[in-house]
């Protein structure tokens, strides 16, 4: 029965590379505006990625004037995504960043990973 | 025009619109389902129409089944439902599927919710309980006061109280179609449908639009 329902959802988003948590991507979301149509981008840090068919998704969280996180998630799947393009690939040793939430300034960088 | 057809509830899932926004939706693998009998106002007293559904081996069904299956041509099923209708041109033996649906089309889907057991006051009405602290003991989910003492001496009929839930005949009113898939016999409604995964479930035209 789950090959039914895994065979009505979406085919994963073309337009989104392959992301890992630490990433630092900026996503292009397409908004509808009553008739008219831009692309909204939003820059940061990817803290989680979660599994689960047509709910699969990722948070991305960046900071805000006055030091203010923000966070937002985006289904992996969603046609709005218009694209995402990964700038920077950070080290890190956890697959959830929950604790850059608590860091601010120079405490909340991560390390450039070293391609191999 | 007759519309009416049982199914097996899948499971839940979401799937995108045209818009792009996530919708909730509840798979259903709705017929084929075949009509067993017709019932007649000369003959039975009333009108509906017999359908079955789920094809499962012969020798599985006992003499009795068997026996009421072979007056018309359909495969041996393993559910039968009666359908309360007068208008429809539909023989024994004939085919129906989810082509009767169409897409933003509001539905009833009729279930049976899975069982709680005998389940206490708050859970089965949502009773808020008694408060933890002010020196209470045993009371975080009691029922309370169940009437009046002299004036009445009785405890009113229906009135809520602990007992058995879930497990019940629940109907889903004016979910919208938002998914038919012929070639496989599959339905998605918009939002929950009653009961678990695998359960029977009967999708009848909304009663109320």
């Amino acid at each position: 029965m789950d090959e039914i329902l895994r065979s009505v959802e979406a085919k994963p988003n073309e337009n989104i590379p392959q992301l890992n948590p630490g990433d630092l991507v900026n996503v292009h979301l397409r908004i509808k505006e009553g008739t008219r149509e831009r692309i909204q981008e939003f820059k940061g840090t990817v803290i989680r990625l979660r599994k689960g068919g047509n709910n699969a998704n990722f948070t991305v969280r960046r900071t805000a004037s006055n030091g203010i996180g923000v966070e937002r998630t985006f289904l992996l799947r969603s046609p709005r995504i218009e694209k995402v393009k990964v700038e920077r690939k950070s080290h890190v040793r956890r697959a959830q960043l929950y604790f850059l939430r608590e860091r601010t300034g120079k405490s909340s960088r991560l390390k450039e990973k070293i391609k191999k | 025009m007759f519309k009416g057809l049982i199914g097996k509830k899948i499971g839940m899932t979401q799937i995108f619109d045209e818009d792009g926004v996530a919708i909730p939706i509840t798979l259903i693998e709705a017929g084929p389902c075949y009509v067993t009998q017709i019932r007649e106002p000369e003959k039975d007293y009333y009108s509906s129409v017999q359908l079955g559904f789920g094809e499962i081996k012969l020798k599985r069904l006992t003499g009795g089944q068997l026996g009421h299956l072979k007056q018309t041509d359909a495969p041996p099923l393993r559910h039968l439902r009666e359908f309360r209708t007068r208008d429809h041109d539909l023989k024994p033996g004939d085919k129906v599927t989810v082509d009767l649906f169409g897409l933003g089309e509001r539905v009833d889907v009729i279930g049976t919710s899975k069982g709680k057991g005998f389940a206490g006051a708050v859970k089965r009405h949502g009773f808020s309980g008694g408060p933890k602290t002010h020196g209470q003991s045993d009371r975080q989910r009691a029922v309370g006061s169940i009437g009046a003492t002299s004036g009445v001496s009785r405890v009113f009929k229906g009135k809520k109280m602990p007992g058995h839930m879930g497990n019940a005949r629940v109907s889903a009113q004016n979910v919208k179609v938002v998914l038919v898939d012929t070639e496989r016999n599959l339905m998605g409604v918009r939002g929950s449908v009653p009961g678990s995964k695998g359960g029977l479930v009967i999708i009848k035209p909304a009663r109320k639009t």
